[in-house]
């Protein structure tokens, strides 16, 4: 029989009971439509952690100290004092992959302007500071290398800050606050970067040059993190094993003892967090993917009904001339026209429903290809599957008997 | 006209049931020519089913051979048998075996859809034909429960005819009818086989209705019992006329 003619009569076959052909595509339809979805806010998610923790600066690289001394008590990585200006000098001089640098010596405290206080943290850092975690001065100017040589009380007020010790319409700029009893001269605002993905108000903090932090706060030679940055995000591989080697060279680290310090790249950070996003919209997927494979057992189930059902209908076409191929090639065709439509359908439903997810939660909007040939081959897989045995079932039955059935 | 159409030649049909074997069909023997009306008589258990059966190219013969226009069936296989019945037999069934929820153009277009030779434009024309000769074209996007018993035994005969058989074989085609409606089909019938000159085997057990054909043969008990020409054909046309107008028309 001609291809037309057999997608003819399978069409015609499946208008006479829409009701069911529609049901028995829903389970399709559900299932495409969820992979599909669910696919997209695994992509979505990864993209979109991607993206914030680009924010923080994609090449940012954060040295921690790390205690290395075996037994006894343990103390925490901020505690230990191993990072010194020291280091900050060597990875000047010799780090080839490594673009800006900067020590972070941090202390908690009260920060205080008139009768308005906050607790917030003070960051001692040095100008490259704002470049590398992508930071910038919204009004007035940042630090020097004045400042800094000079010991200079100056700092930088995060957004949140400025809302919560100046009064509405102060420009702070130029005024003196009180950090820990230390008066500060604010020189400069930053401009607000909002939550990061760990759900910290990063601007919640005040910029002040380290030498200032360390000699009137802190009162310690020792940082509590460098930053770095990478030249560029590829590099970030090999700025990290270059600057372990500086700071083990720096920290005259014998071949045989550990790292007294901790090296942490974004990229590794990206890769440990998508992993989960990974891992989840895997997870989803498959069970996704399950209510699928049960779509496809519905369209086995109906389409057993529908040979039983139409068996007089089946000794009829045979007796006018169908063929055994004849009926199992249409019945087959009836399984496949359900979950490919079932499938399309599918698709353009999971593809809204992800485009409306994108579109609430501010995500980039992506199509997915993949996901989408994906589903389509397996729906027509599903349906050629599940559609055969009955199908099969159909093209032998005996016409005489197929006749006679009541 | 005098090719035969039919050739039975000693047909024997045996059934295993279980551990006994049932003789249907002892030997049957006889031929059918071109533009012959025949109607085969019996009673149940004649062995009338298993004749229409292998008649019609869905059943072969145990032993002897059976030529359908001078094809030996016994020598085809299950496709060829198939592409046998949609070339050369019309089937009319006592059902009407109409598909529902389908048109009665789509019904009579549907042994062509099995025949890849006839494209979709031939296909509707030769439709529409066979819905003229059966004068239900003006309802031919009517679906069968729109129709009544003998209209929808007419399509079911305009399906019949659609494929241009060789022969029409009906089985037991007016058993569904009322006696009005049956003199219809039958003067239909005959009105095919005289103005068309179609080959007609018309198999029934009512003797009324075996009246209207030139030939019956009666089978009993797997044998041909009698093969009589009818010396007084009825016309169904006049039977029709001469019946008496109920209250209900």
């Amino acid at each position: 029989m001609k291809l037309i003619n057999l997608v003819l009569l399978a069409i015609k076959a499946l208008q006479r009971n829409k009701l069911r052909a529609f049901l028995t595509m829903l389970g399709i339809i559900i299932g495409v439509a969820s992979v599909i979805t669910i696919g997209a806010i695994g992509n979505g998610s990864t993209i979109s952690i991607h993206r914030s923790l680009s924010g923080l600066g994609s090449n940012l690289i954060t040295i921690l100290p790390n205690s290395n001394v075996p037994g006894g008590a343990r103390l925490q990585g901020a505690d230990v004092e191993t990072l010194t200006f020291k280091d900050i000098t060597a990875i000047k001089q010799h780090a080839v992959y490594v673009a800006y640098v900067s020590p972070s010596s941090q202390a908690k405290g009260q920060v205080i302007n008139g009768s308005l206080n906050w607790p917030t943290t003070i960051n001692g850092v040095n100008s490259d500071f704002l470049t590398i975690r992508n930071l910038s001065v919204q009004d007035g100017i940042s630090f020097s290398e004045r400042d800094i040589r000079t010991y200079a009380k100056v700092c930088l007020l995060g957004k949140t800050v400025v809302k919560n010790v100046f009064p509405k319409g102060v420009n702070p700029i130029g005024k003196v606050i009180r950090f820990n009893k230390i008066p500060f001269q604010v020189i400069g605002v930053l401009a607000p970067k909002g939550q990061n993905t760990f759900g910290q108000d990063e601007d919640d903090v005040i910029l002040s040059p380290y030498t200032t932090v360390q000699k009137r706060i802190v009162s310690s030679i020792y940082f509590g993190s460098i930053y770095a940055s990478a030249k560029s995000e590829d590099l970030s591989d090999q700025a990290s094993k270059e600057l372990t080697r500086i700071m083990r060279a720096s920290h005259r680290l014998r071949d045989n003892a550990d790292d007294d310090f901790v090296i942490r790249t974004q990229e590794e950070l990206i890769k440990t967090l998508s992993s989960i996003t990974n891992l989840l919209t895997y997870l989803l997927t498959g069970i996704a993917a399950i209510s699928l494979l049960i779509g496809g057992i519905g369209i086995m189930n109906i389409m057993y009904v529908s040979v039983v059902e139409r068996t007089k209908e089946i000794g009829l076409r045979m007796s006018i001339g169908a063929r055994g191929i004849d009926i199992l090639s249409q019945f087959l065709a009836e399984a496949v026209i359900i979950s490919v439509a079932g499938g399309l359908i599918g698709i353009i439903l999971g593809e809204g429903l992800g485009y409306m997810i994108f579109h609430l939660l501010k995500w980039p909007p992506v199509v997915n290809t993949t996901s989408i040939l994906v589903s389509f081959s397996f729906c027509t897989v599903i349906g050629v599957f599940f559609g055969y045995y009955p199908a099969l079932k159909a093209s032998r039955l005996d016409p005489i008997e197929a006749l006679r059935y009541e | 006209m005098n090719n035969k159409i039919l050739e039975l030649n000693d047909i024997k049909r045996h059934f295993q049931m279980g551990t006994e074997v049932v003789n249907a069909l002892k030997g049957v023997s006889f031929d059918v020519y071109a533009g012959e009306f025949v109607t085969i008589m019996g009673s149940s258990g004649s062995g009338k089913t298993t004749l229409l059966n292998t008649l019609g190219c869905l059943d072969k013969p145990s032993e002897g051979t059976y030529s359908l226009d001078g094809i030996n069936i016994g020598l085809l296989n299950r496709d060829q048998l198939a592409k046998l019945r949609n070339e050369k037999i019309g089937f009319v069934f006592q059902a009407y075996n109409l598909l529902p929820r389908t048109s009665a153009l789509e019904n009579v277009e549907l042994p062509l859809f099995y025949n890849p030779s006839v494209s979709a434009a031939e296909r509707k024309e030769r439709a529409i034909a066979a819905l003229e000769a059966v004068k239900l074209a003006e309802r031919m996007y009517h679906m069968p429960n729109e129709l009544s018993g003998g209209q929808q035994q007419r399509v079911a005969i305009a399906r019949a005819l659609v494929n241009e058989p060789v022969m029409i074989l009906a089985d037991e085609a007016t058993g569904n009818l009322d006696t009005r409606t049956s003199y219809e089909i039958m003067a239909l019938m005959q009105e095919l086989n005289q103005s068309k000159g179609k080959t007609i085997v018309f198999v029934t057990h009512e003797p009324d209705i075996a009246a209207f054909s030139g030939r019956t043969i009666t089978l009993r008990d797997g044998r041909v019992m009698k093969d009589n020409t009818n010396e007084n054909k009825r016309d169904a046309k006049e039977m029709l006329a001469s019946l008496p107008v109920t209250e209900d028309y």
